[in-house]
């Protein structure tokens, strides 16, 4: 990535974080924490990699996201809008009755959603089902999954770890946005999760595992996996899957939330998102 | 019309070769359970649309989902204890909520598993099901309605739960016969009392049933209700005005299932008085079948009593 790529990409990022911000305190509530914490890495995703079509999101030869952390999805609505899936108005109905922008993702509701998330677990699984789909069809269309850390404890992550690596699903590469923190607490207090990143490998994973608001290294990460992808398709062989551990901060860059385990669902008001924003610079 | 020989399961296995040969957008999932279900056959003729997640229900219903939102119609097939209790969320959200296309199959059901007893037996699989807005859920009675009913799934876009007896059962049906979701079957008239059955076991002792109580003078009508989401509620309450009495039969508890969604229809209608037989807030246990019918209130005799009783 050129210096002039990384600062508009920069600019981007701080676009969805704005938004992001904005859309929840416009409604006073909500998952900021673990929305903000995956905001370099969707910007990344959306603007450098993501094969999509704002025009037609059902393109089949699209690449699909699962956001299995659904509770993040006020973070992807603010970048799907961005990038011109719906209106932007749209982000000031979020969670209103009828709204098309509920909490957690729903593929029924929103373009650009691949897959309804929201209990937690479910969605490494469905990422698996698309990949192994888009195989059938011959499509070399990637999918990307995001699980959260606290998501992790959930039994059925690795389930589907050891069948993405049974199945030898190479184009599908995956994040864990560890922030460090869950509802009740710091990971490492609740549930800790230990050797993340050795966890992955010894399940059969290819990983990585960078600071998750550095866009050059996700980005580096990503390309790598899609060059593995790649090598591993001109071999005749399916490859591995990829784990991309983000180390993130909860609530990233908003003062008044970042760093806190209170931000996984908190209550704030308008004028305290339109500080927030301004703070962006 | 001739006992059938052909177990249950070899014939959901050759239906969805069948239906695979002309849609290659059916997948068949398993979870370690392929030699139980019988899926081999699928697996032999379309290798790679097969899919052994071993021992991992909830992923298995997962990306079964994960496959339906990329375009297949996944059949993923477990122990029905297993894929209703163990993966009801994975099935809940992911498939139904999602408005996802996935075919469950929940084997086994009720007293069919006896040796495996009361940790594999499925008495309120049915209950489970039915509170999932959306879906159909069925339990074929022979060979010819398994052959209908797997290929209305098939075509059915929306997610769809089957209970499958794996082995032979007596034909109902002659091949060819055309089945839907949503439509039940009469297979005897009568005038005083109408039973309605669920399953191959039950319809067997409910058609028992009618002929006990013919020998005592009562005329009964047996129908073999196939799809208990959404309900024949057309044929069910044209029995209950016409016969006045009504007994549901099934292989489950008599609370959530069957029982409850016609008690809940003639509660509503006053079209009869009703008896149901079924498990009465019990667990299953080990044993024969036939041991468990008599254990647990599913026979003929009971069934023919419980309709004298109205």
């Amino acid at each position: 990535m050129t210096k002039e790529e990384l600062a508009s990409l920069e600019a981007r990022a701080k676009e969805i974080r704005a938004k992001t911000i904005d859309a929840i305190g416009f409604l006073g509530v909500g998952h900021i924490g673990g929305a903000l914490s995956i905001v370099e890495l969707l910007a990344v995703l959306y603007y450098r990699h993501l094969k999509h079509d704002p025009s037609n999101p059902a393109w089949e030869g699209r690449d699909r996201l699962v956001l299995s952390k659904g509770h993040a999805g006020p973070a992807l609505y603010a970048t799907l809008a961005l990038r011109g899936f719906f209106p932007a108005e749209w982000l000031h109905t979020l969670n209103k009755g009828g709204t098309n922008l509920p909490s957690h993702c729903d593929r029924n509701k929103t373009p650009g959603i691949d897959m309804t998330t929201g209990s937690l677990g479910q969605g490494l699984s469905a990422a698996c089902g698309l990949a192994l789909a888009n195989r059938l069809d011959g499509r070399d269309s990637f999918t990307f999954a995001v699980i959260g850390d606290g998501e992790s404890n959930e039994g059925q992550n690795w389930e589907a770890a050891l069948f993405a690596a049974q199945q030898r699903l190479g184009r599908l590469v995956a994040f864990t946005d560890y922030n460090k923190m869950q509802i009740d607490g710091k990971t490492d207090e609740i549930l800790g999760l230990g050797a993340l990143e050795e966890k992955w490998a010894a399940f059969g994973w290819e990983t990585a595992r960078v600071d998750g608001h550095d866009m050059a290294a996700i980005d580096a990460a990503v390309e790598a996996a899609k060059a593995r992808a790649a090598a591993a398709a001109a071999a005749g062989t399916g490859g591995k899957p990829t784990m991309i551990v983000l180390d993130t901060v909860k609530g990233k860059g908003a003062k008044f939330c970042e760093g806190s385990v209170g931000s996984h669902n908190m209550a704030f008001d308008y004028e305290t998102a339109k500080k927030a924003i301004a703070e962006l610079g | 019309m001739a006992n059938q020989t052909k177990e249950m399961r070899a014939v959901y296995a050759e239906t969805l070769v069948e239906l695979g040969a002309t849609n290659r957008n059916i997948v068949l999932l398993e979870a370690d359970l392929m030699k139980a279900t019988g899926t081999g056959p699928f697996q032999a003729a379309y290798p790679e649309r097969a899919f052994n997640v071993g021992v991992a229900e909830a992923n298995m219903v997962g990306v079964a989902a994960g496959l339906s939102a990329g375009g297949k119609i996944p059949f993923a097939a477990t122990f029905g204890c297993f894929a209703s209790r163990r993966a009801f969320d994975q099935f809940f959200v992911s498939c139904a909520y999602a408005r996802l296309n996935v075919k469950l199959v929940g084997t086994d059901p009720g007293v069919s598993a006896a040796f495996n007893g009361g940790t594999h037996m499925p008495f309120e699989d049915l209950a489970l099901m039915r509170a999932v807005p959306g879906i159909a859920v069925l339990e074929p009675s022979d060979a010819a309605s398994l052959r209908g009913l797997v290929s209305a799934a098939a075509e059915r876009r929306g997610s769809v739960y089957i209970r499958l007896h794996r082995k032979a059962v007596p034909d109902l049906y002659p091949a060819g016969e055309k089945f839907e979701i949503g439509k039940a079957k009469l297979l005897r008239e009568g005038k005083d009392v109408a039973l309605v059955a669920l399953g191959a076991l039950m319809v067997g002792e409910a058609l028992k049933a009618a002929e006990l109580l013919a020998k005592d003078g009562v005329s009964a009508s047996v129908i073999d209700a196939l799809s208990l989401k959404p309900l024949d509620a057309e044929l069910v309450l044209r029995e209950a005005r016409r016969c006045g009495k009504f007994v549901t039969v099934e292989n489950h508890q008599a609370s959530g299932g069957l029982g409850s969604a016609v008690a809940e229809l003639l509660a509503e209608t006053g079209a009869a008085r009703l008896a149901r037989v079924g498990v009465r807030d019990e667990f299953g246990e080990v044993g024969t079948q036939d041991y468990l019918m008599e254990r647990f209130g599913l026979t003929a005799s009971h069934i023919a009593a419980a309709a004298k009783a109205l």
